[in-house]
This record gives C-alpha cells, sequence and structure tokens, in this order.
C-alpha cells in the first residue's frame, strides 16, 4: 500500500514531467526529465533502449530520486515534492511487457500516445521500452512549492521504525 | 558542450533549476530553487542559487537542470528542452551558493529534431539490447508485428516505381497485339518480386557501407529499411528474405519465357536485376560512383516499360520506349530529392549521388530542369506522333512540379519538412504515370471504337 501524502500523489497524478535522478557508476548524479506515473504504491517511469544509459545506472545503484517542481507540467499546481527511493528496472520483455504495465496509465495522462503507437512501424525502437519501479522510501513535500522553507519529511512505515 | 556564456544563457530561460547532489545516506537529492546568471564579477561560468531547504552542500559536485515542455491538452506535450550543468557550490556571504559549472548536458528538440535525437541513440539501443540479451541468456531484440515488418523491410509503398511502368507497358501492348491476361499478371507479380528483393538487397549493403549509420536523418521516404541497422531482422534473415523473393522472381520470369519465349524478354529481366543489385552491391556499387540516378532510370523506365511490353507482344518497340522516359525522369527524380536529407550520410559513405557532388542551388535548378523535361517529352511523344493524344492528360499533374520544387527551395536544410514534399514528389511520379496509363487506355478505347 502506499505511504506518500497525498497532495504528493496528487502531483505524481497529474505531473507530465518529473526529474528523475539517477547516480552514476562514478558516483555522480544525473537528471532525466520523464514522465512521472503512480499506481497508488510505486512511481512509475519508463525509458525506450535509445536513451537506456539510465537502466543501466539504475541497475549498477538502485538509489533514486523523484522531484516535482515545475508548476506548468503540473497543470498550475505550485506545490513541489522530491522522492527517494529504490528503483527496479523491468525488462525482460522490452516489446510488450511495459506496455501491461503502464500504458493505461499512461494514456491517462498523455492520450496521444495511442497514436504514436499505431505509427509503431516509423519508430521500432522507440517502443522498445523498461519500465523504471521506484519504491517510495523518503519523501520531502514543499506546500506552496517555497524550498526555501523547510520541507515536510515523511519515510515509508518500515523505513521509519528502523 | 563546451562550458561559455552562451550556453549558460540558456538557462536563463527557465523559470526555476532543479539542483541535485548525492546526499550523507547515498540517495540522489534534489530540490528546485531560483537562480541568477551573475557575472559582474568576471566569472561566466558562475550560477547564483538561492539557498533551498535542505540546503546544498559544498563539499561534493552537485548538478543543476532546467527543463521545459509546453503542454498541449488531450495531447501530450511539445517544446521539450533541458540542460544539466555540473559543478562545485561555494556558500557565498549574501546567503545564496554559486555553481562554478564544468560540465554540461542537454537537448532541445528545437536545435535536434525528435527523430534525428532517436536515430542518433541507435547505437546505445543495439549495446543495451546486447547487454540484455546476456543478463537473460536469450536474443532479447526489438520487434515488429509481422505486416509491419514485412512493409518497413521490403519498402513496399515504393512498389508504384514498378507498377506504373509495368502498366504503362501493359496497356500499350494491349494496343499493338492481343492481351494476354496470364502474362500481364506474371508481369506484374515477378516485376514485383523482384524490386522488393532488390530493395532488400540494397539495404544489406547500405548497412554493410555504414552508409545507414551514418545517416541520422532518415525519413519514410529515405534512408533505408533500417531493419538490419535497428536490429529487427539479422543478415542471415534479410538475406534469406531477399532469397526468397529473387527465387519467385526467377520462377515467375522462367513461366513467363515458357509462355512467351524471347531472347529480348530474357535480356530484359536478367540487365534489370544486374543493374538492380550493382546499384549498392559491390563491385559495381553504381550507387557509390554517382551512376545511382542513371540506373533508376533505366529500371524503372525502359527496362520496366520494355519488359512488360515484350512479355505481351514478343519483341521491342519504339513506342514503349519513348512512353517510358517521362516516368524514367520522374522516378529518378524520386531518388534525387530523397538524396536531399540522405546527403550528409552518403558522402560520409562515399557514395557520390548528384546531390551529394552539386550544391543546392544547382540541385533545386536540376530537379525543375528535368522535372519540365519529363513533361515535354510527353509533348514530343505526341507531336511526333509516336503516342496518342490522350496521353497529353498527364500534363494534369505537372502543378506538382511546381509544388516540390518551392518546397526543395525553402526546405533544403529541413529533412522533416521536406518530407511532405518528398511526399508529393512520389505522388507527381504516381499521378503522372496513372494518367499516361488513363491516357493509354482511352487511346484503346478510341480505337476499339473505330
Amino acid at each position: 500500500m502506499g505511504w506518500l501524502p497525498s497532495p504528493v500523489e496528487e502531483l505524481l497524478n497529474v505531473a507530465l514531467v518529473g526529474e528523475l535522478t539517477v547516480v552514476r557508476q562514478d558516483g555522480r548524479a544525473i537528471t532525466h526529465p520523464l514522465i512521472p506515473l503512480y499506481d497508488g504504491e510505486h512511481v512509475l517511469m519508463h525509458s525506450s533502449t535509445l536513451f537506456s544509459r539510465k537502466l543501466e545506472h539504475i541497475k549498477a545503484n538502485a538509489r533514486v530520486a523523484v522531484s516535482l517542481s515545475d508548476e506548468v507540467a503540473m497543470k498550475g499546481n505550485l506545490d513541489r515534492a522530491t522522492i527517494q527511493g529504490t528503483a527496479r528496472v523491468i525488462e525482460e520483455d522490452p516489446h510488450r511487457q511495459w506496455e501491461k504495465l503502464i500504458l493505461e496509465l499512461w494514456r491517462r495522462k498523455e492520450p496521444a500516445i495511442d497514436q504514436f503507437l499505431k505509427a509503431r512501424v516509423a519508430l521500432p525502437l522507440f517502443f522498445e521500452r523498461a519500465v523504471i519501479e521506484v519504491t517510495p522510501e523518503r519523501c520531502f513535500y514543499w506546500a506552496g512549492g517555497n524550498t526555501a522553507r523547510t520541507p515536510a519529511v515523511s519515510e515509508a512505515p518500515g523505513r521509519a521504525a528502523a | 558542450m563546451q562550458i561559455d556564456r552562451p550556453l549558460l544563457e540558456r538557462l536563463g530561460a527557465y523559470p526555476h533549476l532543479v539542483v541535485t547532489w548525492v546526499d550523507d545516506d547515498g540517495y540522489p537529492m534534489s530540490v528546485a530553487t531560483t537562480f541568477s546568471l551573475d557575472w559582474t564579477d568576471g566569472a561566466e561560468t558562475a550560477i547564483r542559487l538561492s539557498s533551498p531547504s535542505p540546503a546544498i552542500p559544498t563539499d561534493r559536485e552537485v548538478s543543476v537542470v532546467g527543463s521545459h515542455i509546453r503542454p498541449q491538452p488531450g495531447i501530450g506535450y511539445d517544446e521539450r528542452r533541458y540542460l544539466c550543468v555540473w559543478g562545485r557550490a561555494t556558500a557565498s556571504g549574501d546567503g545564496t551558493v554559486t555553481l562554478r559549472a564544468e560540465r554540461a548536458w542537454g537537448w532541445d528538440e528545437a536545435e535536434m529534431p525528435f527523430f534525428e535525437y532517436s536515430e542518433r541513440a541507435v547505437p546505445q539501443s543495439r549495446r543495451y539490447l546486447e547487454r540484455l540479451s546476456l543478463e537473460q541468456r536469450r536474443e532479447v531484440k526489438p520487434r515488429l508485428a509481422l505486416p509491419w515488418l514485412i512493409l518497413r523491410t521490403t519498402r513496399l509503398p515504393f512498389l508504384t516505381a514498378t507498377l506504373v511502368p509495368v502498366l504503362l507497358g501493359l496497356a500499350i501492348a494491349a494496343r499493338h497485339a492481343p492481351f494476354d491476361w496470364i502474362a500481364a499478371i506474371l508481369v506484374i507479380v515477378g516485376g514485383s518480386l523482384a524490386h522488393l528483393a532488390i530493395n532488400i538487397t540494397n539495404d544489406i549493403f547500405d548497412t554493410l557501407s555504414g552508409a545507414d549509420a551514418a545517416n541520422v536523418n532518415p525519413t519514410q521516404f529515405s534512408g533505408g529499411s533500417r531493419v538490419l541497422h535497428y536490429g529487427l531482422l539479422s543478415l542471415r534473415e534479410l538475406s534469406a528474405w531477399a532469397a526468397l523473393l529473387y527465387t519467385g522472381a526467377i520462377v515467375i520470369g522462367l513461366a513467363l519465357l515458357a509462355i512467351r519465349p524471347s531472347w529480348e524478354l530474357l535480356a530484359i529481366g536478367v540487365t534489370g536485376v544486374l543493374i538492380g543489385v550493382a546499384y549498392t552491391a559491390p563491385p559495381l556499387k553504381l550507387v557509390y560512383r554517382g551512376l545511382g540516378e542513371i540506373a533508376v532510370a533505366a529500371g524503372f523506365g525502359p527496362i520496366m516499360l520494355l519488359g512488360a511490353y515484350s512479355a505481351e507482344t514478343g519483341r521491342l518497340a519504339w513506342e514503349p520506349l519513348v512512353a517510358s522516359l517521362p516516368v524514367a525522369i520522374l522516378i529518378t527524380l524520386i531518388l534525387y530529392v530523397n538524396e536531399i536529407p540522405d546527403r550528409r550520410g552518403d558522402a560520409a559513405a562515399g557514395k557520390r549521388t548528384l546531390v551529394v557532388r552539386l550544391s543546392p542551388a544547382v540541385v533545386e535548378r536540376l530537379y525543375l530542369g528535368a522535372a519540365l523535361l519529363a513533361f515535354a517529352l510527353v509533348v514530343v511523344g505526341v507531336v511526333a506522333g509516336i503516342t496518342p493524344w490522350p496521353t497529353l492528360v498527364a500534363l494534369l499533374a505537372l502543378p506538382l512540379v511546381f509544388q516540390v520544387y518551392r518546397g526543395i527551395e525553402q526546405h533544403y536544410d529541413s529533412p522533416y519538412t521536406l518530407m511532405a514534399y518528398m511526399g508529393t514528389n512520389v505522388k507527381l511520379h504516381l499521378y503522372t504515370g496513372l494518367l499516361l496509363f488513363g491516357g493509354y487506355l482511352a487511346a484503346l478505347a478510341l480505337t476499339l471504337i473505330h
């Protein structure tokens, strides 16, 4: 079950873009703008095999962060949040598996995806994809979006107990 | 990316930046903040960041990311761009933090279209899938549903290049000899199979030569099928497809010769396939020597048209040769315009196409001159009494010439904008061919009436 504060869940449900930060093998952080999806428990992002370096970084170091910061991408919602967590790359079948896992969620945010999928023949590698399943562990929430203020910090139940 | 003032000034277009670092627990931490590009101290690599909470660390590398999209309700978004800058942060006395930029990375779809961005990433996809195959101990490769794979691999829509001259040859033959439906069907199917086989052969040699990898601006009309380059099919699989199609074409060719024994037909069939294969295959590699346009004109003009004509009549004649000339020019102009977005990749792979060798202004003028010549030849054929007057109906397609010409002139360096005009150019060949065909059918009807 999900534990994220409901305002953060609202951000996840509307955001067209969030920033996924992963840690490279050399220890440096690298950030990728991606569309975040939310299944009520995990933050789900996805990547074409064309732009798959981030997947390799995650497989080497599962610690990631997802930030939601752009009011334009969040339909005017000024709140901001950053979710730290552990990511898992789901890639057994890059051709079909992502469709089963996230297509419905993706379609809700970006209905045009069906038009692109019909033209799959034109961009075959773009639709060979892996899913990045982020299990939230800690959440920073800035109501109103002023990040100069101290954020409300919440942690996953198991982590908080530990 | 080079760190300089113009690069960092691009950050100024973003309303806020997301600052990122690796925290003491080993997790990435990111937080949005406002910023300014204040270079009064002369340091043009400095980004002044408002101090957020949690505080930006000064003992490790941090990065800032500016990201932009324009939501399009009900569709998605466009105007995608982002810029990521890495460096070291130092605390300023006024409570802000100054980042000294050291490295940067980003993408702006206004500067590099998404299709090109994707095309440049194909090697990464190949590497990723190879590693995944090793991890999973089974081959993981990209796939397409079979109908799409057939469409893409054979470049099926380009079959109009065969159908136009073959139909014309059959229509002319129908005026000169009793019409044989079986021979007509065999020549259509055999010619089509040979064309598709040649398409695949050319793709194999284009990939092996490096031309596909060098071309980062393929369009739906240019750049080949890329099934080998993308890993959708292996070299062995693609070769098997070509062999199957060649076998079908040869069997049909032999059946045609059995019902219409003709040295001319045999010579035309063999010449056509040899030219098709030699287009990209060594040792001749005609397209690499600047002979590609002539090869295409010959193959999809006189050879196809005379082949269809002789399959019906068992002989050659001047009329189908004259009728083939406009078609030959217009099919060559399809190749010619398609070479415009391919020109850098072609040059890198050593393909000396006309577009590679000529300046844009000459390419544009040559297009207009050649297209007008094609229509002039339609008129000349009629005036000379070689072709029937109803074929003048083909002149109705003439306005398309000027549409394509203007498109080339205005969008020479914009492959994805040019794509619409490449489509119009394909229509120019198809419509002109079909109008000529219609003209011949009308002439046939008039002959039957009289």
